[in-house]
């Protein structure tokens, strides 16, 4: 009995010991990878901040796109307690460095040489006032259609790199009884679409209008172009599109439901998931016309100011962790993305991750590499969230013609700045 | 004459004070509830954007607030889903209270059936209808199995017809429980009432028409002002069951007040709506607690 005491007593410090050793080293981290692909992904930097014998407090808020993560955050950064790090996206991250609560990764970005393997384009967003306050983790694009390579077979025809084409596959899609367009009805979605839209009406009217916000661009003919092709996309997608999730629409190609999704590339790991291998079971490309451009969506893990040496350590830990080549290679491979490094050799990759490194690359060195608008990496939240409106109420019938909902967005800019 | 009422008010005062410094609730409520409504009424006067500021702007959020098509579209759907909920509810609420007060037998079976839904959350109500009225997976597709394939029901999934869907789910939570109130009301009246009416004559219809529904007047008033705040403040029903979609299509004042907040960054223009949707509920529990409280000094 007695001795039953002494070992529970001892298994007691034991266990206070160890709780109060990883509370000293822990990162919690606020994120919104919940799906399959994203958790597994993530996985890979929990296992690697382990190995260094750093603990992870995982504070994952669903929702794609983080709206409500960045809810979450405010209270906690409101209540004087903000986690570790914090997965954000464009400027969301400009927005917090100016209220001045983001750490300092210039201990690690010095050494690291960071400066000179980021992509400038992500460098605007990851650095303020000079300062390395983020790191990013990986370089989504969002221009990007995944083909179910058994229902484009049935059509007969190749892979589209044309508008006109692009038509034609769905027509095809259509007439041999499957959905042609997967797609979710949610607003952020029906914007990832209308950014290959208006990218594919040329890279210097997608700067002028989603970059520089000219209003002229914003109610032109070009923007009442991609209007009208929106509109055109919405026939071929089913009656019960509405408030469906992304992975959902991927699940839909992946079954052979639909022919095809226009997604950002963290779709492909929905299709790794399920088994199917690229130019095997599904394709990929660049959404018709944009060939040769990137609009970018990266996702970053903002540094909050933490007291307390340790903590520091931990988190500085934490962002060399993310920025090492191997972690990039590793976790974007199954992550669909890919490296936010241009350093990082693309042997472990897939084709088509293969063929989105040398499109970053390609991207980068021409000026084509812009910040999508519907990431928020084109503009702040207010005038992002104005052009979901317009946007969303455009898929969703409320505008007869493209002029119309050009104008509307041209307006809703203006409201909005 | 000014020194009575003072001694009087000392008089009561002392009966207060000690209850009034013995309750924390009182405290916590003040701050919690009044402090943070003048909070938010300072805030919608400031160009407040992802975090509160104090640089203050006048009306402008106002005059934005109501530039904003987006809040045409959450009145226009407030007015039409306060209008229905409150109707609808209070006309079954009422129909099953006069059934149930028949005298039949199973009663005590019957009344909880009904009342059962208001047990649930919203988020649960919105969440079974989402999947009930979903044509993929839900009543429209398994009338199309039984054999009736013609059968469309995708009221959710158009722009014009989702609100709808909202009061539909709304009116199956909360008609149990008006329905317990009228109970409650029709139990209270006299029988002489009703009996010395049967002896005069009157008809059953006669009786409810000119004597029940009337005497029910403080049950159609409490009714009512649950009913209205309810509607008003209706948030998370929306979001489980629609998501504001499709589109915006069901976009409410209290989602509109929460996006613009917290997702839009745009607090101030946030706050401005929150003070409306305020005044809006005071509009209608002003003149009830003021008819209340007079009835009570009578």
């Amino acid at each position: 009995m007695r001795k039953m005491t002494k070992g529970m007593v001892s298994a007691l410090a034991l266990t206070f010991g160890l709780a109060s050793v990883a509370a000293a080293e822990d990162v919690e981290v606020l994120h919104w990878w919940t799906a399959g692909g994203e958790a597994a992904a993530l996985n890979v930097l929990k296992e690697d901040l382990a190995k260094q014998g750093i603990g992870w407090v995982d504070m994952p808020v669903a929702g794609g796109g983080g709206e409500a993560a960045m809810t979450a955050l405010s209270a906690r950064v409101t209540a004087g307690d903000p986690p570790t790090a914090v997965q954000m996206l464009g400027f969301d991250i400009t927005d917090w460095a100016e209220q001045g609560v983001l750490g300092n990764l210039d201990a690690v970005a010095g050494p690291e040489g960071w400066d000179n393997v980021i992509p400038a384009a992500l460098q605007a967003f990851s650095k303020y006032d000079g300062h390395w306050i983020a790191a990013p983790v990986n370089v989504h694009s969002t221009n990007w259609v995944w083909i179910s390579k058994a229902a484009l077979d049935k059509t007969g025809l190749a892979a589209p790199t044309t508008w006109d084409e692009l038509i034609a596959v769905l027509d095809k899609m259509k007439e041999n009884g499957i959905t042609p367009l997967a797609h979710g009805g949610q607003p952020w979605q029906d914007a990832t679409v209308f950014d290959s839209l208006v990218l594919a009406q040329g890279t210097d009217f997608y700067k002028a209008a989603f970059i520089d916000l000219d209003p002229e661009a914003l109610g032109g003919e070009k923007m009442a172009a991609a209007f009208d092709q929106l509109l055109k996309l919405r026939s071929y997608v089913d009656d019960n599109f509405s408030g469906r999730d992304w992975n959902l629409a991927s699940a839909m190609v992946i079954n052979g439901e639909a022919g095809m999704q226009v997604m950002g590339d963290w779709a492909k790991g929905e299709f790794l998931k399920a088994g199917q291998k690229p130019g095997e079971g599904f394709i990929c490309i660049r959404f018709p016309g944009t060939q040769g451009a990137v609009t970018f969506n990266a996702d970053q893990f903002a540094m909050f100011n933490v007291k307390g040496e340790e903590k520091v350590k931990a988190q500085l830990a934490m962002a060399s962790a993310i920025e090492s080549p191997s972690f990039q290679s590793a976790f974007n491979v199954v992550k669909g993305s890919v490296p936010a490094r241009t350093d990082v050799p693309d042997t472990d990759f897939d084709d088509c991750g293969k063929k989105g490194i040398k499109d970053l690359a390609e991207a980068n060195t021409n000026g084509t590499l812009f910040g999508s608008m519907a990431h928020g990496y084109g503009a702040p939240a207010a005038v992002k969230n104005a052009t979901y409106d317009v946007i969303t109420a455009a898929f969703n019938g409320e505008y007869t013609d493209g002029a119309s909902a050009a104008a509307a967005l041209k307006d809703a800019v203006a409201a909005a700045q | 004459m000014a020194s009575a009422s003072e001694a009087d008010f000392r008089t009561r005062l002392q009966d207060w004070l000690p209850k009034l410094v013995l309750a924390p609730s009182v405290a916590v409520t003040l701050f919690f509830v009044y402090g943070f409504i003048l909070f938010t009424v300072v805030l919608s006067f400031t160009s407040s954007k992802m975090l509160p500021s104090w640089d203050f702007i006048g009306f402008s959020n106002y005059v934005r607030l109501f530039s904003l098509p987006h809040w045409h579209v959450a009145l226009k759907n407030i007015a039409i889903f306060a209008t229905l909920y409150i109707v609808i509810c209070t006309a079954i609420g009422l129909m099953l209270a006069i059934f149930l007060d028949q005298k039949i037998r199973g009663e005590g079976v019957l009344r909880p059936i009904y009342l059962y839904p208001m047990a649930l959350s919203f988020i649960v109500t919105g969440t079974a209808w989402k999947w009930f009225l979903d044509p993929g997976i839900g009543l429209e597709n398994v009338m199309q199995q039984w054999g009736w394939e013609s059968f469309s029901f995708t009221w959710i999934k158009s722009n014009t017809m989702a609100i709808y869907t909202i009061v539909i789910a709304a009116v199956w939570q909360s008609s149990g429980f008006v329905m317990a109130m009228f109970l409650a009301g029709l139990r209270g009246i006299d029988n002489e009432i009703l009996k010395a009416a049967q002896i005069d004559g009157a008809s059953n219809w006669q009786l409810y028409r000119r004597i029940v529904i009337p005497l029910l007047r403080p049950a159609f008033l409490s009714a009512f002002v649950i009913l209205a705040h309810l509607a008003i403040k209706s948030y998370d029903l929306v979001i489980a069951l629609t998501g504001g979609g499709p589109g915006r299509a069901t976009e409410m004042p209290a989602t509109f007040m929460y996006s613009y907040t917290f997702t839009r960054k745009e607090m101030g223009v946030g706050a401005s709506s929150a003070v409306i949707m305020l005044m809006t509920i005071a509009a209608i529990m002003i003149p009830y607690l003021y008819s209340e409280l007079k009835e009570k000094k009578e």
